[in-house]
């Protein structure tokens, strides 16, 4: 896994609400056998037309707004547990998804990913919202080891949360599964006890 | 101290704590379907590891799949290959409870797990399907999992987890006559909405769960996830023991006896606290259906949809949105509106009790012209029943065909696909965008709903 320190970018805004794992990536999408390629697929329904031509309201479409940041409104990720849904914002380029609240399984498959959701406030999401409205090019700065997150343009910044292991995984780059290998004995012995 | 069911089950498999963070959790059965496991496979190679314990994990082919002509080659190519990829990971991973296309262990994960005996009280339960919370209307702690953590399980049988907040929601009372699991689960899910339980571990509790069948436990469970819930669990009584013993996975002889000892104490204490309590009148539920582009977006079938100003402002664009796909405006009341297609299937009513009341309100009549009706059993096993019960002549004669079974247009993988613009009454669990195929239009509801709205073509309350 790649580390995650800090980040300064312009942002992509998906002001919408309870944006569903089945919206990242629909069910279609998920007969591949390897992580590859999800990132071409991500939002398709809203990207592209029936014959594939891009639509040119859908915000991946819009030139103005590029940024490894997607800025997405309340209960993000809700739905299926299909970790393809973050590999699609991973592989199209996004690092970091701010929102105001974030699905459970969705929140840990991105982590697993190197992939970093940022709570803040509904009024933090707001202002965000309201700045790039003006300035597509306005960045975010996230500091994921002193937990901040800030509205460059406006100077508004938010502390916001993270599992201190889960931050401790992130900055290091290591996954959950180093770790578990590293119990196998105490997961017998666990095994043995019980019976 | 007194702890509620869930602190029980789960403080009986902490294997151990990491400093600050999350719990290493060890699970008990592990099911793996084709769609979420290849990467995980992938994954396990990559890092030359093992599968450590393969008998505790079940595999079945469900998702990608098609539903008549089981018996031959998938046509489509990628889906063949995601097929054949998953029977070769089973055997080169020896995994020796691996039930293919066409076994009679077949089915939708959710339903031959616990049919087939895989699912037990007290028990940790995963899989890569976020349905899994379906298991825990037999007092297990069951959840969905993202492929990585399939790879951790298949590596390590463990996963690490946060420990959820714990909330109890308690149905006072009896339902009414014609008020099925489905309503009630999509009844609480329109009053908590997707997010209402999003870090929660939720306790059903009240006369009308204890009343319930286990398949009608299972519905409700297996709609915990749409609320956000992290699953939903049920303590087990004797209705519980009755269903699991003498099934082929179930402990038997002086094992069930000892493992039924402990079950029995696997309720939640007299004075335990929960994070969050919350209580409804099951006298108070309707037939349900929703009107929008989720589950929490439910209402009485006599009901109308808000109006644009009992929405909250945020979620305005968002709710706007919704009934555009849906065209349906702010306010119209649905009753009595033509449909085109009925599901009737999937982990949360493609079950056995499903069909009987589906079969029970068909019968003698007829389904209308205008409905393409898809009538999916969840598994072979299921099947059989239809057969044998009679319900497959009962629903042939009122113009019905079976399929054969699997996830199909729950999820819309295969090519049972509703076309855009089309309306679909689904027995199923979501209703999001394109859920059923681009531009499909999903109303959920329960199988009796489905079989009136089947029957007249239009949706219908079925007490009338
Ligand atoms: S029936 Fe639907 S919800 Fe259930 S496991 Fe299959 S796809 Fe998932």
């Amino acid at each position: 896994m790649e580390k995650f320190i800090k980040l300064t970018s312009s942002v992509v805004p998906l002001p919408i609400e309870n944006v569903d794992t089945d919206q990242i990536i629909p069910a279609r999408f998920l007969k591949a056998t390897d992580k590859n390629g999800f990132g071409d697929n991500l939002f398709a329904d809203w990207r592209y037309n029936k014959d594939g031509s891009p639509k040119s309201d859908f915000v991946l479409n819009d030139p103005k707004y590029s940024g490894s940041i997607l800025v997405a409104g309340k209960n993000f990720g809700s739905g299926s547990s299909r970790e393809h849904a973050a590999w699609a914002i991973d592989g199209y380029g996004f690092k970091v998804v701010v929102s105001s609240f974030f699905a459970d399984i969705f929140q840990n498959n991105a982590l697993n990913n190197g992939v970093l959701p940022v709570v803040v406030s509904a009024e933090f999401l707001a202002d965000v919202f309201l700045t790039v409205n003006t300035d597509s090019k306005a960045t975010l700065t996230i500091d994921l080891l002193n937990q901040t997150v800030t509205n460059d343009a406006t100077g508004k910044s938010e502390t916001f949360a993270i599992n201190a292991y889960k931050k401790e995984c992130l900055v290091n780059g290591l996954d959950d599964i180093d770790y578990l290998l590293s119990k196998k004995t105490q997961t017998e012995e666990f095994e043995k006890a019980r019976v | 101290m007194s702890k509620t069911l869930f602190d029980k089950i789960w403080d009986a498999h902490v294997v151990s704590s990491v400093e600050n963070g999350p719990t290493q959790l060890y699970i008990d059965r592990h099911f793996c379907h084709e769609v979420t496991s290849p990467q995980a496979f992938n994954g396990l190679r990559a890092r030359g590891l093992k599968v450590f314990r393969p008998e505790q994990t079940t595999l079945t082919a469900d998702h990608n799949t098609p539903t008549i002509n089981q018996d031959q080659p998938v046509n489509d190519p990628i889906s063949r290959n995601q097929l054949d990829t998953f029977a070769s990971n089973a055997v080169e991973f020896n995994l020796p409870l691996y039930f293919p296309l066409g076994h009679i262990k077949n089915g939708v994960v959710h339903i031959i797990g616990p049919e087939n005996g895989f699912t037990h009280p007290g028990a940790t339960i995963v899989c890569g399907d976020s349905h899994t919370s379906t298991h825990g209307a037999f007092g297990a702690i069951a959840f969905g999992i993202g492929t990585s953590e399939v790879e951790m399980v298949l590596a390590t049988q463990c996963v690490l987890q946060s420990r959820p907040k714990t909330m109890r929601i308690t149905f006072n009372g009896k339902l009414n006559e014609d008020i099925t699991a489905k309503d009630l689960a999509l009844y609480m899910i329109s009053k908590l909405t997707t997010g209402g339980a999003t870090g929660y571990f939720v306790e059903y509790a009240g006369e009308a769960i204890r009343s319930m069948s286990m398949e009608e436990r299972m519905t409700v469970c297996n709609l915990s996830i749409e609320m956000g819930a992290r699953g939903g669990l049920i303590a087990p009584d004797q209705t519980t023991f009755d269903y699991v013993k003498g099934r082929e996975f179930a402990p038997k002889g002086a094992e069930w006896d000892k493992k039924l000892a402990y079950w029995q104490t696997l309720n939640t204490d007299e004075g335990a606290k929960f994070d969050k309590e919350l209580v409804f009148e099951a006298a108070d539920i309707q037939p349900m259906i929703t009107y929008g582009t989720n589950p929490g977006m439910g209402m009485g079938i006599a009901e109308s949809i808000p109006t644009l100003d009992q929405v909250d402002e945020a979620g305005r664009i968002s709710y706007q949105k919704s009934l555009e796909y849906m065209g349906f405006a702010p306010g119209e009341k649905l009753e009595g509106k033509a449909i085109d297609y009925v599901f009737l299937g999937s982990c949360t009513n493609g079950r056995i009790e499903d069909f009987r009341v589906f079969a029970n309100y068909v019968k003698g009549k007829k389904k209308a012209d205008n409905v393409t009706a898809w009538l999916v059993p969840g598994s072979w096993m299921v099947e059989k029943q239809i057969r044998e019960e009679g319900l497959y002549d009962i629903l042939t004669e009122a113009g019905f065909a079976l399929r054969q079974p699997g996830c199909s247009a729950c999820l819309a993988m295969n090519d049972d696909k509703v076309p855009a613009g089309k309306y679909a009454v689904s027995t199923s669990n979501r209703n999001f965008e394109g859920r059923q195929g681009s531009g499909a239009r999903t109303i959920l509801a329960g199988p009796l709903v489905a079989a009136a709205a089947a029957v007249t073509g239009k949706i219908t309350d079925p007490r009338n």
